[in-house]
């Protein structure tokens, strides 16, 4: 498999090499040949999850993308789309030969994927500064547009930095300065409790214990038996998804809960029903809530449940965004994916009007926006204020 | 810290050695009566636990979603006696070793194919859902103690058949002399078959009292399996007993090692079953 990858590396070096000096003489004719023609489509390679739990996710991003190209027509800068969609299952091994599919044998222009942060850093790694544009509608692992960042890698998420940081200098504002930090014990979880120990601890706030548990193991008996003796100001967390309904619920059966307040990030996201009563009074910080009151928010929920039936969610503004994208990204070349240089131009220049608000893309490609501050109230996530406005990502190790 | 806190981690490290006994029972009986080495266990374990959450979708009780279950897995267990271990009494550890490693990527992938690669839960019965307060801040909830109850009683069912029963004689004299007991008349084949079937019950079993309190997952079988295997080490292969004290020492120092010492958390187990096996080499108590 391997070998097979670095020879058709080498093969597809001396293409592109080759390429650029043709596309250099010829730039003026291949534009032209597209506005005649008019009718080859645009191509959207599409590698999410879609199957398991994380089903749900994937098609929301796919729907949602859908559903903002289609409000424009079913037309990228002009063309028509043709989408050519893959089953990630969460795979990572799988994930190179996949990529490769959607590269070689589909020629897509485009690539829409990850939810998985693991499956995100293999796909930048083999894609980095390849003849195709990659956009990550979920995927938050900081690498991605930090040190893997390139000018044909954009994302319209979120990274774990961006999610925690606002989270310290909140927390320390509702006066709680004693903290038991408790997360999974993976990249993702690392990165997040960094993160939020980043902003943290300068401000005056100090890490009473730092507790990783195991991933992805839901056993927290022991480790609230020792948040009850440290009696700290609050707890910060990372857990989402099931393992996130079941922290909330055993918190507050270990009768925690309203005595040590809990924060978090994707805590509450999409688990705040499932958790019922245990999740009432949970506050986080995230770059979305379904309860943010803005126009684009209102119409966006009841176009998501009007074309397909399901509540809208965070993955599902993602994959709008990303829908926004192509859409600024193509009609700043009128639709000549040839372009590359200026799609990637026009594309970090994008506005996105997007359900979360207004944001812009940093120089590693990843948006710069709004972190809020929200709490469990009903079962919904009510927006309580916003811990940072237009936060970007440091990305660090990018040289862009 | 208060004292409290160590008295609360000591009892969750008691209710964890209770568990752990309850699938390291099994994994000795197998390996001490049977002398197979049944690396297969921890998928029984995780079988358990998702033939429970399956069931207790349908019926919509925990209870019976157990009482399903069990024969499901005992029948499981007679199933894959007959048709695969049944061929390997007379072979080498090494065929066994590797016979019950294809079962664990068999039931794995089975796993993933039937219920996917996600985490579920089991909600705790509303009937047991309650808590015991312990200080002003910690409550202690009820169901936990419902499982160390569950475990004890097996625990003590157990002790009574090997001990007291006819079955229970068979089965330790199969396990001290083969031949002798062939000889008496005593059909070993079928008491083989039910002291395997039986050891997947246990581990079954311990899985769908555990959904509950810790959550399903791919692979949560082998993490017990490894587990399983220290506790059988220590206590001595084929005991009990061994199996009963080996659970607790290493529920215990699990639960201290994790919260205590976090950075070493992994390590703490590991450490204990050098220091047991160097102090004796056979495990605590030899055999049963």
């Amino acid at each position: 498999m391997s070998k097979i990858f670095k020879k058709n590396m080498t093969r597809r070096e001396f293409v592109k090499t080759t390429s650029t000096a043709v596309a250099v003489t010829a730039v003026s004719s291949v534009i032209p040949t597209f506005a005649i023609g008019g009718v080859a489509p645009v191509k959207v390679g599409v590698l999410l999850p879609f199957t398991g739990t994380y089903a749900k996710l994937g098609s929301h991003i796919l729907d949602a993308m859908k559903m903002r190209i289609a409000q424009n027509g079913d037309k990228l800068g002009g063309r028509p789309v043709e989408y050519k969609v893959i089953d990630s299952e969460m795979n990572v091994p799988k994930s190179t030969q996949r990529v490769n599919k959607l590269v070689k044998k589909e020629k897509a222009d485009f690539i829409v994927g990850p939810v998985h942060s693991g499956i995100g850093i293999n796909m930048a790694r083999m894609l980095k500064d390849e003849n195709v544009t990659v956009i990550v509608p979920n995927a938050g692992a900081n690498q991605i547009t930090g040190e893997l960042c390139a000018p044909n890698i954009f994302r319209t998420s979120f990274t774990s930095w961006q999610t925690a940081y606002p989270a310290g200098p909140a927390m320390l504002k509702a006066g709680l300065k004693r903290v038991v930090l408790l997360y999974w014990n993976y990249a993702f979880g690392k990165q997040t409790a960094a993160a939020f120990t980043e902003s943290f601890v300068p401000g005056g706030g100090e890490i009473v214990a730092d507790m990783p548990t195991p991933f992805p193991k839901t056993e927290f008996q022991s480790f609230f038996t020792k948040v009850a003796a440290l009696k700290p100001d609050a707890v910060f967390t990372f857990y989402s998804g099931g393992g996130a309904i079941k922290f909330m619920k055993d918190y507050a059966a270990a009768g925690l809960q309203g005595k040590i307040p809990l924060w978090g990030t994707f805590l509450t996201e999409g688990t705040a029903k499932g958790a019922g009563a245990a999740a009432e009074g949970i506050k986080s910080t995230l770059h979305y809530s379904t309860e943010l009151d803005n126009p684009v928010n209102v119409k966006f929920k009841a176009d998501f449940k009007k074309a397909t039936g399901d509540d809208a969610d965070v993955f599902a503004i993602q994959g709008f965004d990303a829908g926004s994208l192509l859409i600024q990204g193509l009609d700043g070349v009128n639709g000549d994916t040839g372009a590359r240089m200026e799609l990637h131009n026009a594309m970090q220049s994008a506005k996105i009007d997007s359900p979360r608000g207004m944001f812009t893309f940093s120089k590693a490609n990843h948006p710069i926006q709004n972190i809020y501050l929200r709490e469990v109230q009903g079962g919904l996530n009510k927006v309580i204020g916003v811990a940072a406005e237009a936060l970007e990502d440091p990305a660090i190790g990018c040289k862009a | 810290m208060e004292f409290s806190f160590y008295l609360i981690q000591l009892l969750n490290g008691i209710q964890y050695g209770f568990l752990l006994f309850l699938v390291a029972s099994g994994l000795t009986l197998v390996f001490g009566i049977m002398d197979v080495i049944n690396l297969a266990h921890g998928s029984f374990y995780m079988i358990g636990a998702y033939l429970t959450f399956w069931l207790t979708g349908i019926f919509g009780s925990l209870f019976l979603g157990v009482v399903f279950a069990v024969p499901l897995a005992v029948a499981l267990g007679f199933v894959v006696e007959k048709l695969a271990i049944a061929y390997l009494y007379k072979k080498g550890h090494l065929h066994q070793v590797l016979l019950t490693y294809a079962l664990i990527l068999i039931f794995d992938e089975a796993q993933r194919f039937l219920w996917g690669n996600d985490s579920h839960g089991i909600d705790i019965p509303a009937v047991l859902s309650g808590s015991i307060p312990l200080t002003d801040v910690q409550v202690y909830p009820v169901y936990r103690l419902f499982v160390s109850f569950v475990c004890i009683v097996i625990g003590l069912g157990m002790f009574y058949v090997i001990q007291k029963t006819k079955l229970g004689m068979t089965i330790r004299a199969g396990a001290s002399n083969r031949e002798m007991t062939q000889a008496l008349g005593i059909n070993i084949e079928w008491l083989f078959t039910i002291v395997f079937s039986l050891g997947v019950g246990l581990a079954a079993f311990a899985g769908m009292i555990a959904a509950p309190i810790d959550s399903l997952y791919p692979g949560m079988g082998d993490n017990i399996l490894i587990i399983s295997l220290v506790v059988v080490v220590i206590g001595g292969i084929g005991s009990i007993k061994g199996a009963f004290v080996g659970a607790m020492i290493i529920g215990i120092s699990s639960i201290f090692g994790k919260t205590l010492f976090p950075d070493m958390a992994s390590i703490v187990v590991y450490a204990m079953m050098a220091a047991i096996l160097i102090w004796k080499p056979q495990g605590l108590f030899k055999s049963a």
